[in-house]
């Protein structure tokens, strides 16, 4: 409620008001919810499984340093090289100057949100890099000069109709419905770039410490081409995206894929250690990890630390009833959701806006029914609450409401009195039992809800009266 | 659950919105209470649980309400809520409320006796019919709070179930929030409204007379979208149609 908020607020009403994104967000999470469920109601399970997931997750952050030496080391031992980057800059030259010394011109990326978060892809067209997304979700918010709304379904404010248009006005073919041909057209279209790419960009699902082995899931096989056909493959990867053993990764992968999009497993499984070794036809003559903090390692130990045991699955997304309302562009920041709000303000906290969102949640736990790893979201959106608060960006009024809300529930006079004023004056402004339009600072309550007017006596009067004529009966 | 000996007794909490918006729903509690045989008590004072400031940000000024709550509800009886949310308030953020405080050892004891309605008739008196009348149809929908952070919702349908001449719809949706969320319903207007008219599709779809709720606040957010749209379906709290008390209001 500053004037700097006002943007949240427009883009939320416009995304309110906009008729194509609520049908395509209506489809997809529908779609996504219905997949979720079957899957993980298939498992017979499913509560231990969680249990363990979240055990393996937490066990590794409470060893992050350990594991993240042990995975660099592993990975330098097989000839790749590490980048510690402890800020998106860090992460962005390095990945410049890398493509400058080795002569790139053409890279291919695959989904990275650590990519996103860092604005790798400005970055290197800054550079004179020319960088081509390569999952299809990616390549449609590319060529509409868009963001990621969703943590895996990037274009999912988009409807198919939409992308059906984009293609006709940037690849020049006929107008279809069809998502098949649409998919096949983007996948001639990407055919060629990867052969002429020179560096391949990718995310990272999980790093496996004890493999010394980046994992990377996906289904539409453009990971696995980004990250063998160029001769240099770099992987992004958030520090906190990493398991301790070999084994842990088997649960990982089952409860990333049946939250993610309700498969068993995802279409394709990545495990990349290093550069190809000699002999090895597939496989990158270059391999480099970079290991991006970006604000992790202050979250870590604090009262905040449970949102590192995300595995960006998206399902929270899905099952949240603000974002299916508003979708993901209306949050501003580059992670969406219940999720996105507690991260923005932790990751991007010089977003005028970001203590913002952890205001537009009713606090219903939707998310934290479905996510597979149990991160209680809303206790940490309250306490991001508290935070702005404490930090003074509470509105006057509501401060001033919250002085006379102490005084009024702490003063059993004070709190009769006043009721018994706003009862009456509800019957003042009321006809037939409701109040069509309350003053302000209750007037947005009216604007699409009936109040309804308010009776005579409080529950505690009532009570009172009986429990006096009871006492005169028994005399 | 077995039933200890002697009179039960019970501090009734009605929360502050029942009190002084629909005193009926108290007074259904208190009726269902005393149908059981249980003694019921309403100390003088009681207000509010704190909910608001908390959820608001306002730690401070929560920790002022809440305490003094606290301070009322000292003593051995059980506290029974006619509300998931404000029992939630109670049960599951309290002891962040009050941790490291002077409060964290009567955070514990009165957590440890506190219940939302439906699961005090259910759960702890072991009831299942409460003898309710009711002709016409009815959907339950699960307020989020008492869903998903006490697991409630079937004790509810137990209790619905039984209702004589009730038919008992599906609610589409039944587990998606309404919308209200407290400040957020006023704060986030656009939002709740949006979201408010999702649940009015399902409600729409499950044509029943009543929707019934366990929640007050939820309750007030369903009946004012389905006011403002003219709708037949009324809404009405758990405890109105098991004490036959769906007329009591309009
Ligand atoms: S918070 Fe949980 S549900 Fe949401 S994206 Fe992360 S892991 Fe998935």
């Amino acid at each position: 409620m500053t004037t700097q908020s006002i943007s949240f607020y427009e883009r939320v009403d416009g995304a309110l008001h906009d008729a194509s994104l609520k049908t395509a967000l209506s489809r997809a999470t529908e779609r996504f919810i219905g997949n979720r469920a079957g899957a993980i109601g298939a498992l017979s399970d499913e509560a231990a499984l969680r249990d363990t997931a979240r055990a393996i997750r937490a066990g590794a952050l409470s060893r992050l340093d350990e594991l993240l030496a042990q995975l660099a080391t592993n990975v330098e031992s097989r000839g790749g090289t590490v980048c510690w980057a402890s800020d998106g800059e860090e992460a962005r030259t390095y990945i410049a100057e890398l493509a400058k010394a080795r002569g790139v011109r053409s890279i291919v990326k695959s989904k990275s949100m650590a990519s996103e978060e860092i604005h790798l892809n400005h970055a290197l067209e800054e550079a004179g890099l020319e960088v081509v997304e390569t999952d299809l979700g990616e390549y449609i918010i590319q060529l509409a000069g868009e963001t990621p709304s969703h943590i895996i379904a990037p274009s999912i404010h988009k409807t198919r109709e939409q992308v059906s248009e984009l293609f006709h006005q940037h690849l020049g073919v006929p107008l279809t419905d069809d998502i098949q041909t649409m998919t096949q057209t983007a996948r001639t279209a990407l055919r060629q770039r990867f052969l002429k790419a020179d560096m391949g960009i990718s995310g990272v699902n999980f790093g496996v410490a004890d493999e010394g082995a980046v994992v990377i899931v996906e289904n539409e096989g453009n990971a696995r081409l980004s990250t063998t056909v160029p001769r240099i493959h770099v992987a992004i990867m958030g520090i906190e995206r990493i398991v301790a053993r070999m084994e842990d990764l088997g649960v990982m992968l089952q409860v990333l894929a049946r939250s993610a999009t309700g498969q068993k497993l995802s279409v394709y499984t990545s495990m990349i250690s290093g550069p190809a070794r000699s002999g090895e036809e597939d496989g990158p003559e270059e391999f480099h990890l970079v290991l991006l903090d970006n604000g992790r390692s202050k979250i870590l130990g604090g009262e905040y630390a449970e949102a590192l045991l995300c595995i960006r699955c998206g399902a929270c997304l899905n099952a949240c009833p603000v974002y299916q309302a508003i979708g993901g562009h209306a949050y501003g920041g580059v992670y969406s959701g219940p999720i996105g709000a507690v991260l923005t303000p932790l990751l991007q906290p010089d977003l005028p806006e970001a203590y913002m969102l952890p205001q537009a949640s009713s606090l219903c736990g939707a998310c934290q029914e479905v996510c597979p790893v149990r991160i209680a979201i809303p206790d940490m959106l309250l306490r991001l609450r508290a935070d702005a608060v404490k930090a003074g960006k509470a509105h006057p009024v509501e401060k001033a409401a919250m002085r006379g809300y102490v005084m009024t529930m702490n003063n059993p006079a004070v709190y009769r009195a006043g009721g018994r004023a706003a009862r009456l004056g509800s019957r003042l402004i009321g006809r037939k039992g409701r109040i069509r339009r309350l003053p302000p600072p209750l007037s947005g309550w009216t604007h699409g809800r009936d109040f309804p007017t308010l009776s005579g006596t409080s529950f505690g009067e009532w009570w009172e009266e009986r429990e006096k004529k009871r006492k005169e009966a028994a005399q | 659950m077995t039933t200890k000996p002697g009179r039960r007794r019970v501090t009734l909490f009605v929360t502050c919105i029942v009190d002084q918006v629909y005193p009926g729903i108290g007074q259904a509690t208190a009726a269902l209470l005393e149908s059981q045989g249980v003694e019921v008590r309403v100390p003088r004072g009681l207000t509010c649980c704190g909910q608001m400031a908390f959820n608001a940000g306002f730690r401070d000024e929560a920790y002022a309400v809440a305490g003094r709550t606290i301070e009322v509800l000292r003593g051995s009886d059980d506290v029974v809520l006619p509300s998931g949310s404000c029992a939630t308030m109670i049960r599951h953020l309290y002891p962040e409320l009050f941790q490291r405080s002077p409060y964290a050892g009567p955070t514990a004891d009165l957590i440890s006796r506190t219940y939302e309605i439906s699961e005090y008739l259910v759960d702890v008196l072991g009831v299942a019919d409460v003898g309710a009348r009711y002709s016409g149809s009815l959907a339950y929908h699960d307020a989020c709070h008492g869903l998903r952070f006490l697991g409630l919702g079937r004790q509810a349908r137990t209790l619905l179930g039984s209702v004589a001449g009730a038919e008992v719809k599906p609610l589409p949706g039944h587990d998606q929030c309404c919308g209200f969320g407290g400040l957020f319903a006023v704060k986030q207007g656009a939002i709740s409204e949006a979201m408010l008219d999702q649940k009015l599709a399902g409600i729409a779809e499950a044509q029943a007379d009543l929707i019934v709720t366990g929640d007050a606040s939820c309750m007030t957010q369903i009946a004012g979208g389905l006011s403002r749209k003219g709708s037949k379906t009324k809404a009405r709290h758990l405890v109105e149609v098991l004490a036959n008390m769906t007329d009591a209001r309009q």
